[in-house]
């Protein structure tokens, strides 16, 4: 076997099948490892109420919301992306998945304006558990955003280079997939952190 | 005797025909990748055996004789991270299930064969960092309970972050087996036509993929406790230590199902063949492995009893560890259905198969005692919880792989082992093993706590008798292998169906072409037809 993307079956639906069921199969790993930093957060917010409201004061929160509809936007444009190299419109595909990973490094960008910003107020990890939750959760969600990035790196390569068709689109759909969960642990992420009580 | 025939190799090959390094290092084949699984994992089972031989040396004498108790509490957590993370958790199905799920489905390999042997690459890193993490003696155990992992000097971050490479893997493998079974069988193959082996390796695969996660956390936790200070297990800055207990037991208890669920397969798949009759209650088997798969992430807080946890959470967690019991009952008691009446040949396979049933039963019943609560809180932490997890561990998945290794080595290497040789390991296994961990139980039960480098004089001849069964477990297992290795290049050749097996693994040659089956098999019927035609026959 040619071993390439994976030979789930002999149309390139049936493989498209295949590589969605193992995507959200993965999906499904990074709920459960997410779980254990929301579980943390649950624990200690209902332990600390008043530590998690005062902490929470000390955050950015409109460059939180900036980065929210930064995310969200490249989510868009990620589905567009998709849609695009569906209809077999390469050079709009292209501009959008570039276009994400534009919208992928500004919401870096700020955060790396925010983290700064926190680290000259004498915030860090250790500071006390709001803070650790918050630089952790964070820190496990921007890592999520940079091999976002890559792998939007990687399908871009591969769409200049004409390898999908509208047949055969899956790397773009399967990165699509992960992109989006990127985006929506973001969503949690905001109001749990920047937006308490 | 089949052995010592033939030093020429059986003519065809199959898909060992090519060699070289890059050949094995690249591969994308499922069967190759699986061996290359089986060949590491043994290596670490015999250096943890080599430790806890030491261990049990040790123990021989009540005080500290021979080594340090310092270096015995750092050979007890080498022997239990390598036994546990290197070795009982990849071993069956990393190595067997690569092996055969695709040719028991009749697929030509997994569904994503390059990240198969990415995630073969990932646990050679993680080994590889975890052997570095050894530069400072790990004195920790297995469990990294804080606050003293959070502490102590012993290099626990770099460990922490091989554990989660060696977590990766074994979730990539887990996903690539969920696909595999869900997309690739083959045409006829339907749910309830699938093996049984096939059945209770998806449950693991979805164990695997929905728990290790959560101790990738934990320990990328751990290692932020320690590099950065954060202080979710630290008291001191408001964090609860027992958060760590129950996320490392939400992964590390249904991961024991991770290591006995596959070795309950292979045993439905033994005992149909060797008794001749069809498996007993399919059906009862198949979803049992589904239920312990779920109500084993149900139980974790078992562990915990004597922890200080609230006496609900307790009370709770002890009411649903017994639910645990039923699907385990309901499979020993349709294998015990299967034998009834079969027409029983005492195969290596099989007589590893009945030694499975046997040391399990006593493994899995001594479990309800720690279950309870009340029990509970008299042998939490004694030998009794040594023995039990021996038992079920290496009673219960060590001899499962055993039987395993037996039944398909023809069809792994082309080449039949001497009988003769495999008898007389088993022998020394079964009294060996036997002989080291039921002394274990009285000890347990007369209140030897388990961990201590020294202990009360009146526990020692009962450890002596402990040691010495180990020396016997440990002939036979050295045994066992130098036949099995001897055989790879002096053994006989086996035939494409040497037990008369009906599962589609046997269907093509031993060993198999690369690409498995000269043509996808399609299946008309279950895999456990045995009798009816062959009494027909007679």
């Amino acid at each position: 076997m040619s071993g390439t993307e994976s030979h789930g079956g002999e149309t390139p639906a049936q493989a498209l099948a295949t590589a969605k069921l193992g995507i959200w199969t993965f999906l499904a790993t990074e709920v459960l490892l997410f779980g254990g930093l929301f579980t943390c957060y649950i624990v200690f917010r209902l332990k600390y109420p008043e530590l998690f409201y005062t902490e929470h004061l000390k955050l950015n929160r409109p460059l939180g919301l900036v980065n929210t509809v930064v995310l969200i936007t490249s989510s868009l444009t990620m589905a567009l992306g998709i849609a695009a190299m569906k209809q077999g419109l390469r050079r709009r595909a292209t501009a959008c998945i570039s276009l994400t990973i534009l919208l992928a490094c500004g919401f870096l960008g700020v955060k790396y304006v925010e983290w700064s910003e926190d680290f000259s107020h004498g915030l860090y990890p250790g500071t006390n558990l709001f803070f650790s939750l918050y630089f952790m959760m964070t820190g496990l969600h921007g890592i999520h955003v940079v091999a976002g990035i890559c792998a939007l790196c990687w399908v871009l390569v591969l769409a200049r280079r004409g390898r999908f068709s509208p047949e055969y689109s899956t790397p773009v759909e399967i990165t699509g997939l992960y992109w989006h969960f990127v985006d929506l642990v973001w969503i949690y992420l905001f109001p749990l952190l920047y937006l308490v009580g | 005797m089949p052995d010592d025939i033939a030093p020429s190799p059986p003519a065809d090959r199959g898909y060992l025909t090519e060699k070289g390094f890059l050949s094995w290092a690249c591969t994308l084949d499922h069967k190759r990748i699986g061996l290359l699984y089986l060949g590491t994992t043994l290596l670490f089972f015999l250096v943890g055996g080599v430790f806890a031989l030491l261990l049990r040396m040790k123990l021989m004498y009540p005080g500290e004789e021979l080594f340090s108790n310092k270096a015995y509490n750092v050979f007890f957590t080498l022997h239990g991270i390598m036994m546990i993370f290197l070795f009982i958790i990849p071993a069956i199905p990393s190595a067997l299930g690569n092996f055969l799920i695709p040719l028991m489905i009749g697929a030509r390999d997994v569904a994503f064969p390059r990240l198969n042997i990415f995630s073969y690459w990932i646990f050679l890193a993680g080994i590889i960092v975890i052997l570095a993490s050894l530069a400072s003696p790990l004195d920790t155990g297995w469990t990294f309970y804080t606050p003293y992992s959070a502490t102590t000097g012993a290099a626990v971050t770099v460990l922490s972050f091989g554990i989660f490479l060696v977590g990766m893997s074994s979730i990539l493998t887990g996903l690539n087996f969920i696909v595999t079974i869900h997309r690739l069988r083959a045409p006829g193959l339907t749910w309830f036509r699938l093996p049984l082996f096939i059945w209770s390796m998806y449950a693991t695969s979805i164990i695997q993929v929905l728990a290790t996660p959560v101790v990738g956390i934990t320990f990328l936790l751990l290692a932020a406790e320690r590099i950065f200070g954060v202080g979710f297990f630290d008291p001191a800055k408001g964090g609860d230590p027992l958060l760590f207990q129950h996320f490392f037991w939400f992964y590390s208890h249904p991961v024991v199902y991770v290591m006995i669920l596959p070795a309950m397969g292979i045993v439905s798949e033994i005992l149909p063949v060797f008794a001749r009759k069809p498996i007993f209650g399919y059906k009862g088997i198949a979803y049992s492995s589904l239920a312990i798969a779920f109500i084993g992430f149900l139980v974790w807080g078992h562990h915990m009893f004597v922890s200080g946890m609230s006496d609900v959470a307790g009370i709770i967690f002890s009411f649903l560890t017994f639910f645990v019991a039923v699907p385990t009952g309901v499979k020993v008691f349709n294998w015990i259905a299967t034998l009834y009446r079969g027409s029983i040949s005492l195969d290596a396979p099989m007589l590893y198969s009945l030694t499975f049933i046997f040391l399990f039963i006593i493994g899995g019943l001594t479990g309800p005692f720690l279950g309870a609560l009340a029990t509970n809180v008299h042998l939490h932490d004694t030998y009794f919880v040594v023995a039990h997890f021996h038992y079920t561990m290496m009673g219960g998945t060590v001899i499962g792989l055993f039987a395993g290794l037996h039944y398909w080595f023809p069809k792994m290497f082309g080449r039949m082992y001497s009988e003769r040789r495999a008898l007389t390991a088993w022998l020394l296994i079964f009294f060996g093993f036997n002989i080291t961990f039921f002394s274990m139980f009285i000890l347990g039960v007369q209140g030897m706590p388990r961990r201590w480098a020294e202990y009360p004089e009146r526990f020692q001849p009962l450890h002596i008798a402990s040691t010495a069964g180990s020396w016997f477990l440990a002939l036979g297992t050295v045994l066992m292998f130098w036949n099995l290795f001897r055989s790879l290049f002096r053994g006989g050749p086996a035939q494409p169906d040497p037990w008369g097996s009906k599962t589609l693994e046997w269907r093509t040659g031993s060993p198999p072409p690369t690409h498995n089956f000269a043509e996808i098999p399609t299946v008309t019927e279950w895999p456990y037809g045995f009798g009816k035609k062959e009494k027909e026959r007679e």
